[in-house]
């Protein structure tokens, strides 16, 4: 994952800087994209749920999305134990099977990222979330705290929350330019940067015109990747959602020549949920996008389904859960 | 990293296909008197069956069973009628698969689309019908209104078991009997569907299903006893149906070509809008009347959505109709692949550009790449002339009024569809295009609801909804 921070705006995002001098000139920014059409934005994500994937395909897309994972836990009643043991999840997934990969990170909240470092060491990066998680509501100093504090204890990624009160009441400049602060509290004394995750709460924004909108703004903002939900709000991820983010990225890619990773989180519980995604990315973004690097699902319990379907395919036999570790 | 999806493919094992069949007559299969021809799998030329040929002697007897079982069935109570069919609905849901996988071999279309698209719609049309067959009475049609008789029913190859349902649901919801003649390549889900008659207890003579090629189809429509032609398909049969039943008074009703426009304003929802062009001109290969082959795209867009459009092409999967991830399958006869390659050809050599994606396509069978042409303009004959395959002409326009003007410049009128953002703009486009559907951000929807058919060459009457019971009524002309 590249962790250091490019030395200025790339070539391709230079002609994008007068859309973010004011808040008018963002707004008819924003407002000129393109309208997403609910119906017809639904039914292709319906469409591509219904590709067959199966044999090697399956094979190859398990391995993969367990790359992908983000194992989570966010709770009030989180302990160092608690994280302990899910980081030594995240490193070795299914004890029985050396062959079974890694997940891509391990993500909690910003106090207990040492006592995950601990255990992960280099091996699986540890993601903190920030900025008042969940709600993003408090003042901005109290957010960039939250945010070094997170990078200081050794947070190799910082997942953001936006001012969805701020988007929601069109004061698109701020929640811009908390996102570019954010990013600078990002930075690390060596000159590098922890990766910034930016989560829009796409069941607050609630229409795909505002996760649209949400997208471009956090890409031109500096995000490394852009994130659905914090999972603490119904709908959390979803296929139509994320679609719209995927050709968000897409079409910013074209657009500028930097490519913004996608990570849809909350609610991604089964294998073939998962499978889904990974035909969407395929499918909308495109390969480039099927790497840990640039496409991750933030998640809990998908990881032992992806593990029990896993095992499934070496040994053509379903194992019961007590064969997988709970943690 | 690519993403290889492994072979999907959904299982023949559910149908079994005869090596013969004879003729649905009376209730019974009977011996045909013409001469049997062969019905071929188009994605691999294999032979699937020996179908019988139906003689003008062999349609004879299928109407006079079809007028005996008039008396009985226009005499049965709305309420008995809909009995029948809600049983063959659900008849038809509970072998939805075999009828998916049949279709799909039969026809060349991707097995995605049959199972999804087509079967659940015939199920849907028979439900609707059946519904409709106890309320005749408050249809807004007049008081008490009588069924015409016999009605005689010639259907196309492209949606074989959907336009049957199109035709036979309202017909025998109104009390009508009838003669249906599928298309000579793909009877198979016809007579199929004769079985579930026979399921279903259906009295005999109710459906009878006739099985050839053109003759057949003139000896359905020319019979003086027949009360009521139903036909889809091409202008040039439909005008000569049209000639034949001149003079007679017989109740016509066509479903003929298209050449519809689809029309992407520079305020459209332009991934969506892409969505509609590709599902309107690719769905079943583009074997659609209603297809939008005509895309009108506003010149200040047309460069966006021609390279988001090319991109999206790259994705879709050309291959073997069963493979539940096919996108494309095969074209459905080796007449019409030489009928697109010969329009394709004249296209390129007046000058359009023509692309298609990379595909590999399989050696045997009949195969046409998804193609773009560029350049063109109303004077072309790729934009004038039906191709009813995967080919779509690109055309721009400046303004809306001269969007209507394209669009409505051309001798059908079956559908059109408008992709813009602004309410009042589909309204008035709807206003003004001379079409028998409007589609507005969407494209290629069907529901057994909403009425169906064409202004000038496209046709006339309406097919669905309530409008589709007048075409099998006596004196309900809406």
């Amino acid at each position: 994952m590249p962790t250091t921070a490019p030395t200025g705006p790339a070539p391709g995002l230079a002609a994008y800087a007068d859309v973010t001098t004011s808040d008018a000139t963002l707004r008819r920014f924003l407002h000129g994209l393109p309208g997403v059409d609910q119906v017809g934005a639904e039914a292709r994500a319906a469409a591509l749920g219904t590709r067959s994937i199966k044999t090697t395909a399956k094979a190859w897309a398990l391995d993969l999305a367990i790359r992908m994972v983000d194992l989570t836990t966010l709770e009030g009643q989180d302990t160092p134990g608690k994280v302990r043991a899910l980081a030594s999840k995240a490193l070795r997934p299914d004890p029985a099977d050396p062959s079974c990969p890694s997940v891509a990170a391990v993500c909690v909240y910003g106090d207990l990222v040492g006592d995950v470092k601990a255990i992960v060491g280099d091996a699986v990066n540890v993601a903190a979330v920030a900025t008042a998680f969940p709600s993003g509501r408090a003042s901005m100093e109290v957010k960039l705290a939250d945010t070094r504090d997170a990078v200081a204890n050794g947070a190799d990624e910082i997942d953001m929350v936006i001012d969805r009160g701020a988007f929601l009441a069109g004061r698109y400049l701020q929640v811009f330019d908390e996102i570019v602060a954010t990013r600078e509290a990002c930075a690390r004394a060596d000159g590098s940067h922890a990766h910034l995750k930016v989560i829009f709460e796409t069941g607050e924004l609630q229409t795909y015109d505002n996760v649209r909108r949400a997208s471009w703004l956090a890409m031109l903002a500096g995000a490394d990747f852009i994130k659905t939900s914090t999972g603490k709000v119904q709908p959390a991820a979803t296929l139509p959602v994320t679609l719209v983010m995927l050709e968000a990225v897409r079409d910013f890619r074209e657009a500028t020549g930097v490519q913004i990773g996608v990570k849809p989180a909350g609610g991604i519980r089964t294998t073939k949920d998962a499978i889904k995604y990974l035909v969407m990315v395929n499918e909308i973004a495109g390969d480039d996008w099927l790497d840990p690097d640039w496409f991750r699902f933030g998640a809990s319990t998908l990881l032992n389904d992806l593990l029990m379907q896993r095992t499934k395919m070496t040994t053509g036999r379903y194992s019961g859960p007590d064969y997988f570790t709970l943690d | 990293m690519a993403f290889e999806y492994a072979p999907a493919p959904e299982s023949r094992s559910i149908v079994d296909i005869k090596p013969s069949y004879g003729l649905f007559i009376d209730g019974e299969f009977v011996d045909g008197r013409g001469t049997s021809f062969k019905t071929i799998n188009p994605a691999t030329e294999e032979t699937l069956a020996e179908v019988a040929e139906a003689s003008e002697a062999d349609v004879d007897l299928a109407v006079k069973a079809a007028r005996r079982a008039f008396r009985g069935w226009s005499r049965m109570s709305g309420k008995e009628r809909a009995k029948y069919l809600f049983r063959i609905a659900r008849i038809l849901q509970e072998r939805g698969r075999e009828l998916a996988v049949l279709e799909s071999i039969d026809n060349g279309k991707p097995i995605k689309e049959s199972r999804d698209v087509d079967v659940p719609i015939v199920a849907a049309h028979f439900f609707y019908y059946a519904g409709w067959a106890d309320k005749l009475d408050y249809a807004g049609l007049g008081p008490n209104p009588q069924p015409l008789g016999v009605a005689g029913q010639v259907i196309p190859w492209n949606f074989p078991l959907l336009m049957l349902a199109w035709k036979i649901a309202p017909a025998l919801a109104c009390g009508n009997t009838v003669v249906l003649k599928p298309a000579e390549t793909t009877p198979l889900t016809a007579l199929l569907f004769a079985e579930i008659c026979q399921q279903a207890d259906l009295p005999p003579g109710v459906v009878n299903i006739v099985t050839g090629a053109g003759s057949t189809g003139q000896a359905v429509v020319g019979h003086p006893d027949v009360d009521k032609v139903a036909f889809t398909g091409s202008t040039d049969v439909g005008k000569a149906i049209a000639r034949a039943v001149a003079g007679t008074d017989k109740k016509v009703t066509l479903e003929l070509g298209g050449k519809a426009a689809n029309i992407v304003f520079d305020d459209a929802p332009i991934d969506q809008a892409v969505e509609g062009i590709v599902g309107g001109i690719f769905f079943n290969q583009g074997h659609v009347c209603c297809a939008g082959s005509r895309l009108l795209v506003q010149e200040s867009v047309a460069d966006e959505v021609l390279s988001r459009l090319k991109r999206r092409m790259g994705t879709l999967r050309v291959g073997d109709p069963l493979d539940k991830n096919t996108d494309i399958g095969a074209i459905n006869s080796a007449e019409q692949l030489a009928r697109i390659r010969e329009l394709s050809d004249i296209g390129e050599s007046e000058g359009a550009e023509r692309w298609a994606p990379p595909c590999d396509l399989p050696s045997s069978g009949f195969w046409f790449p998804p193609t773009i042409f560029t350049g063109v303009t109303q004077a072309h004959r790729i934009a004038r002339e039906e191709v009813f395959g995967p080919v779509l002409s690109v055309l721009t326009f400046r303004t809306p009024a001269e969007a209507v003007e394209k669009a409505n410049n051309t001798p059908y009128g079956l559908s059109a569809g408008v992709w813009t953002e602004k309410g009042s703009r589909i309204l008035h486009m709807a206003s003004q295009l001379r079409a028998g559907v409007v589609w507005a951000n969407t494209f290629n929807k069907f529901d057994p609801a909403s009425p169906f058919g064409g202004y000038k060459e496209s046709g006339y009457g309406r097919e669905g909804g309530r409008q589709g019971l007048a075409a099998y009524l006596k004196g309900a002309d809406l």
